[in-house]
């Protein structure tokens, strides 16, 4: 009964190859589009300049950055929404809508808002010693606050999805917590905590509105390729923001048909 | 070697009491229907699950400790193997995590391998097991953290019925050979005859008859009992 | 002086007004029955939203049976959309050089009109924390500075009036738009901006403007064009007379704009 039921499910109606073949058309005609209209010829020319480098290294960088911190903090927060069953409902309630919260806002508002916390007069910047805004940390501030949502529910997912009770049989075999934690519901969640990883990786790669309005522009500090490209589509030469959209378009597709790959089957096999 | 439980557990509106006592080196066997109670006086006795009354393991109180301080070995029913590691290191774990150093914790695993004749499943994964192999590892995984109590959840449940006999023989081999105290939760009564010396009978949350295998064939208690005494040696 | 400029500003432009009211239909002069019906959709610049939005107003006063539309956005988002062929009638831009691109792409019709100016003001927060009193301020490297980007008219223009002043601002953000600079000015974030005087106003009391005299290096100038796309010519070119008109640069001035 499985084997047939399996094959049953795998083979598709021809009907849904319709809605599918226009969905793709939706998501990738457009990008095909900028690669059409991209100035091959220049390329190497507008690429070569020393803000796109710079732009493209910053992107990365703190892109890393904000993914990395994405997880050191957003698993754990995955663990505690994960396993908030016998929370009170509506405390529970609140709890996700603040993580699902930064997913909805608008950027741009996103970025005021870290300004009224962190900026010179905010809540809580009036009383650093040090300056925030306009500095490389705002732009992994801004990309952490923007796109950790995406780990988080991913990394939720997969725990809800895992068998608690291989925890507890770690557990009889003396395992502490940490131990559990790290040995067992970590690797067990790990396809899922790489796909969210990926996600927010390519959401703080992709990061603007946010970063804009917390960190500022500034090339080689804060401005990152997104920035750089909308604001070379401000110019009367728009050029070079096909070019770098086409950057930006290559790393993502690099990072995404590399690491899922590499990481997914290996934890599944 | 012995421990002396009270067990109370409520979930809803069904109750679990009982009590029991279980004498140095040897294996008690909870035989009752679905539903009895049988696996939640198991979850108790691991800590999985919140139980008021005493626990009390060779002089030491269980219920006052967590799971991982309770030194009480599990055997699940579905085995519950660590599906990221090999056989190897899921045996291994045990050792490794009460301290031992990652060299030193595979030669142990390695030795209980040997023990149990199959090594050759070290490097393995637990989804290239057969059922009476991942049975046998989980048992030996279970032993390898030195238990004081070794608890076993339906431990044959999962198996095709043609294998059956042979794993039960093979475990009962591995049971005496470790000589410790066990607990073999089941539903069958070919379970408790191959594995176990005494039994609770627990229907409803309630032991109804506690004695040797041979007590209850002769004199059983309730009509459940005599319907499963009936059926024995039948199959 | 400024006020003279203006007044010769609207006298010329009621002249322009009646020029261009001319070519219309015979049967119209005289007639107090208003021809016009329809819908006129208009892109503007997103500086020229309140303005505009009055303006209409006033406009379907006088012609009841139109409806104009707006599209407000960034001038060159619009012009994009236009040389793409969206369907519009009227093109108000920020900048000459965006409405540029649209007459290049022969979408115009007839050559685009110059109706407002807009200059830069320097914003600061309220307290004005950094004590700024003009542009040279802007090279004391303790102020938070952000000023808008090159790539977009304002930053062409600050670019142009620090030149005329021979000063090099110490910048800490350089802004996709005004509204980036007005933002982190009203909470505080920067010592000063510099931004359009409209903006300014617009802020009412939550920025402080202060004016210098290198702006008159860098005046802007929006144009306006009917374009060859329209429908429904007729009342486009009568919504781009009533801006022109005394009225319609009534509703400009007040709000900061100044004569072209």
């Amino acid at each position: 009964m499985p084997a047939s039921g399996r094959r049953r499910r795998g083979s598709l109606t021809p009907v849904l190859w319709v809605p599918a073949g226009l969905a793709l058309a939706l998501l990738g005609l457009p990008l095909l589009a900028v690669v059409m209209r991209a100035p091959w010829g220049q390329l190497p020319e507008l690429l070569a300049q020393p803000s796109v480098s710079a732009a493209l290294r910053l992107s990365l960088i703190t892109a890393v950055e904000s993914t990395i911190i994405s997880m050191v903090l957003g698993i754990p927060l995955a663990l505690v929404l994960a396993r908030s069953e016998r929370w009170p409902a509506l405390a529970r309630r609140l709890l996700r809508a603040l993580v699902t919260v930064p997913l909805v806002l608008p950027p741009v508002v996103g970025g005021v808002a870290l300004l009224l916390l962190l900026g010179r007069h905010g809540l809580l910047g009036q009383f650093l010693p040090f300056q925030i805004p306009f500095s490389t940390a705002a732009v992994v501030i801004a990309q952490t606050f923007v796109a950790m949502p995406f780990l988080v529910l991913a990394v939720e997912g997969a725990i809800r999805a895992s068998d608690r009770r291989f925890e507890v049989a770690a557990a009889t075999l003396g395992a502490s917590r940490l131990t559990i934690f790290y040995r067992i519901t970590l690797p067990l969640i790990a396809p899922g905590v790489s796909a969210g990883a990926l996600l927010c990786f390519c959401r703080a790669l992709g990061e603007f509105g946010a970063t804009i309005t917390f960190a500022g522009s500034f090339p080689g500090v804060t401005q990152t390729l997104p920035i750089a490209t909308y604001l070379q589509l401000q110019s009367t030469n728009p050029e070079s923001a096909y070019a770098l959209s086409l950057v930006l378009m290559a790393v993502s597709v690099i990072v995404l048909a590399s690491l899922r790959d590499r990481w997914v089957p290996g934890v599944t096999a | 070697m012995s421990l002396v439980a009270r067990l109370e557990v409520t979930r809803g509106a069904f109750e679990l009491q009982l009590d029991l006592a279980v004498r140095p080196g040897r294996t008690l066997a909870f035989l009752g229907p679905n539903g009895a109670g049988k696996s939640t006086a198991l979850g108790a006795l691991a800590g999985e699950i919140d139980s008021r009354g005493s626990i009390e393991l060779n002089s030491r109180r269980l219920d006052e400790v967590p799971i991982e301080a309770r030194r009480i070995g599990y055997l699940f029913q579905d085995y519950l193997l660590f599906p990221h590691l090999t056989v190897l290191e899921n045996v291994a774990f045990g050792p490794r995590s009460v301290g031992v150093r990652a060299a030193a914790a595979r030669r142990e695993a390695g030795q209980w391998l040997e023990r149990f004749a199959i090594s050759e499943l070290a490097a393995r994964r637990p989804g290239q097991l057969s059922g009476g192999q991942a049975q046998q590892v989980a048992l030996a995984r279970a032993l390898a953290a030195s238990p004081e109590l070794l608890l076993l959840d339906e431990p044959l449940a999962a198996l095709d019925v043609e294998v059956r006999a042979e794993v039960r023989a093979e475990l009962a081999h591995h049971l005496s050979d470790w000589g410790g105290l066990a607990i073999v939760v089941t539903h069958s009564f070919d379970d408790v005859a191959g594995l176990a010396a005494d039994v609770v009978v627990v229907e409803q949350g309630r032991a109804t008859q506690s004695g040797t295998v041979r007590d209850l064939v002769r004199q059983p208690a309730t009509p459940y009992i005599s319907r499963l005494v009936a059926a024995y040696g039948e199959d | 002086m400024r006020r003279a400029l203006a007044a010769a500003a609207v006298v010329g432009m009621l002249l322009a007004g009646c020029s261009a009211q001319s070519p219309a239909p015979a049967s119209t002069v005289g007639a107090p029955a208003d021809t016009l019906r329809g819908t006129v959709t208009v892109a503007a610049a997103a500086s020229l939203t309140e303005t505009f939005t009055a303006i209409a107003a006033a406009f379907s006063r006088d012609h009841p049976n139109v409806r104009v539309v707006f599209n407000f956005g960034g001038s060159s988002g619009l012009a994009a959309q236009i040389v793409q062929g969206a369907p519009v009638d009227v093109f108000a831009a920020a900048s000459s050089g965006t409405m540029k691109t649209v007459s290049d792409a022969s979408r115009t019709d007839g050559n685009p009109t110059d109706f407002v100016t807009n200059t830069l003001e320097i914003a600061v927060p309220p307290t004005n924390p950094g004590a700024v009193t003009g542009l040279t301020d802007f090279a004391r490297p303790q102020l938070a500075i952000a000023l808008c980007a090159a790539a977009v008219p304002c930053g062409t223009a600050a670019a142009r009036v620090f030149a005329a002043a021979g000063v090099v601002p110490s910048v800490d953000s350089y802004e996709q738009d005004v509204k980036g600079v007005l933002t982190k000015v009203e909470l505080g974030e920067i010592d000063a901006g510099l931004v359009y005087k409209t903006d300014v106003i617009a802020a009412g009391s939550r920025v402080k403007g202060i004016e210098f005299p290198e702006a008159s290096t860098a005046v802007g100038s929006y144009p306006i064009a009917l374009l060859r796309a329209s429908a429904n010519k007729d009342a486009a070119r009568a919504f781009i007379d009533f801006v022109l008109s005394p009225r319609g640069f009534k509703i400009l001035t007040d709000a900061g704009f100044g004569a072209p």
